[in-house]
């Protein structure tokens, strides 16, 4: 896992995006993947996307979004919580400061539609994933893996620890762009109560709420 | 409208798949089988992107509200319309009020029903592919009421592709990415062995009962496709198919041609599978 690799792998994309607008990519941590719906020369291919490989150092890097996302922690939620908490002999407020501090990179999506696999966990919350994975998870529920952490964003069976949940909506189908969060964007969580997570709830229902973001001049690109 | 009066097993509507958002995890979903969809819609004079119904293992009651005109493609599940019997890969008119029922299985395990200019369910994200977390479906199910089109005239239709293909147990593969990973004994295993479906397989995947060498080989979570067969640590084999998740943290070894998907498609537990490298 390293944001230099990540970083090189979305300048290759970008350029690609430009010249082959009807290649599929899909970036993860360390690959990019290219699907053709229609028969193509291969070799011609490999050998242009060499040459823009070449090139693509003088482009200007796409800036990136900055994601705030809400989530709370409260017990009844966090199903792993306390558990985690005598395994890591730390307070549970520590775990959510630590948890809400960083910057998160989501260097992958994938596994369900729109989980993010999220990278720059602090190394004192690392994790291993459970030996029983739950049947189902519910939606929403925010988890630590290993060195990841992220949001199910749909009821599933999976195996992470869970220890909080998210109202906000980060797979909706019923849009044309059902994940606004790319590979490359930033996450950061911001810790709410209760009351907050309800009203949060039924703004989302009510369809009136509004994942924020906002531009970061990355001027390091 | 076709009306649904008992669902069978597992039955859904499908077309080619759902492209351009891998990349936000959502599945390709599609025909399990695009040989048969391909040649049910093809008899008809329809697209090849027209949806069809997908119908596995044991047949739906259907009522026809429209008149409207069918095929039957991919496996043999013994069709009867108004109780006479009905062949694959032919066309049949079909009056409104006519019902459409299945027997029993004789060949093949996904079977696929197609109506003239297509089934007209909702697009979701440019598909009318079921997939659970996107279309809010994933298997008819009793009272449902399924738009078609409305064309009552047939085009004149090409000429019908009868392909045979359901009987060989050979797998046409290429190299997955992390083929090089492999021993020469996992290959001469892969190659020279005799794999069986295990009773894991699904619209998802398909799991082998063999296992193969264990390895300690792993890779960071990368891109699959359907057709992508993982090798975990403990030897087992997985073939994923249309519905699989979009990433994999197994290495990728080998990668089924479209023709394999297809005719992989068709067999169930127990049945042989045959890896042969394509040259």
């Amino acid at each position: 896992m390293n944001e230099s690799v990540l970083q090189d792998i979305l300048r290759f994309k970008q350029i690609i995006e430009d010249k082959y607008p009807e290649l599929d990519q899909i970036p993860a941590y360390n690959s990019l993947c290219l699907v053709s719906l229609e028969s193509l020369r291969f070799d011609a291919l490999i050998s242009d996307l060499k040459g823009l490989y070449v090139e693509m150092f003088a482009i200007q890097m796409p800036k990136k979004k900055l994601w705030n996302i809400p989530v709370c922690y409260d017990l009844s939620f966090g199903l792993d919580m306390e558990e985690f908490s005598l395994d890591k002999k730390m307070a549970i407020p520590h775990i959510i400061a630590l948890h809400t501090a960083p910057i998160y990179t989501v260097y992958c999506i994938g596994f369900l539609p729109g989980f993010m696999y999220l990278g720059g966990l602090n190394r004192s919350l690392e994790q291993p994933r459970r030996a029983d994975p739950r049947l189902n998870i519910p939606k929403g529920s925010v988890g630590i893996g290993g060195q990841q952490t992220g949001v199910y964003p749909q009821q599933s069976p999976g195996g992470w620890n869970i220890i909080g949940n998210s109202p906000v909506p980060l797979f909706d189908p019923s849009k044309d762009n059902p994940c606004e969060i790319s590979v490359g964007d930033g996450i950061k969580f911001y810790p709410i109560d209760m009351a907050e997570h309800q009203l949060l709830s039924i703004q989302v229902d009510a369809n009136i709420f509004k994942l924020k973001s906002y531009q970061t001049d990355d001027s390091s690109n | 409208m076709i009306q649904v009066i008992k669902p069978g097993f597992l039955a859904s509507i499908q077309d080619k798949g759902r492209f351009g958002y891998r990349d936000s995890g959502v599945p390709v979903s599609g025909v399990m089988d695009e040989v048969s969809a391909g040649i049910a819609n093809t008899l008809l004079g329809n697209s090849q992107d027209a949806a069809v119904m997908e119908i596995t293992l044991s047949g739906p009651e259907l009522l026809f509200e429209t008149d409207t005109f069918i095929a039957i493609s991919g496996a043999l599940l013994s069709p009867t319309l108004n109780d006479k019997e009905l062949y694959n890969d032919e066309v049949y008119p079909v009056m409104a009020g006519s019902v459409l029922k299945f027997g029993k299985l004789v060949r093949g395990i996904r079977c696929y029903l197609a109506v003239l200019g297509g089934i007209k369910t909702k697009k979701v994200l440019g598909s009318r592919s079921w997939y659970l977390s996107v279309t809010g479906m994933d298997h008819l199910s009793t009272g449902m009421n399924l738009e078609i089109a409305e064309n009552t005239v047939i085009k004149k239709n090409p000429k019908s592709a009868k392909i045979h293909y359901h009987n060989s147990s050979v797998i046409e593969v290429g190299e997955g990415p992390e083929f090089d990973l492999l021993t020469e004994s996992h290959k001469a295993q892969l190659f020279n062995g005799i794999f069986n479906i295990a009773k894991e397989n699904n619209r998802m995947a398909y799991q082998l009962k063999q296992q193969v060498y264990k390895h300690s080989y792993s890779i960071l979570t990368s891109s699959t496709l359907p057709g992508t067969v993982q090798l975990t640590p403990s030897g087992r084999l997985i073939i994923l198919m249309k519905d699989a998740q979009t990433t994999g943290g197994y290495p990728r070894i080998l990668q089924l041609t479209k023709q394999a998907i297809a005719l992989l498609s068709q067999k169930s537990t127990s049945d042989e599978v045959d890896f042969r490298l394509k040259q």
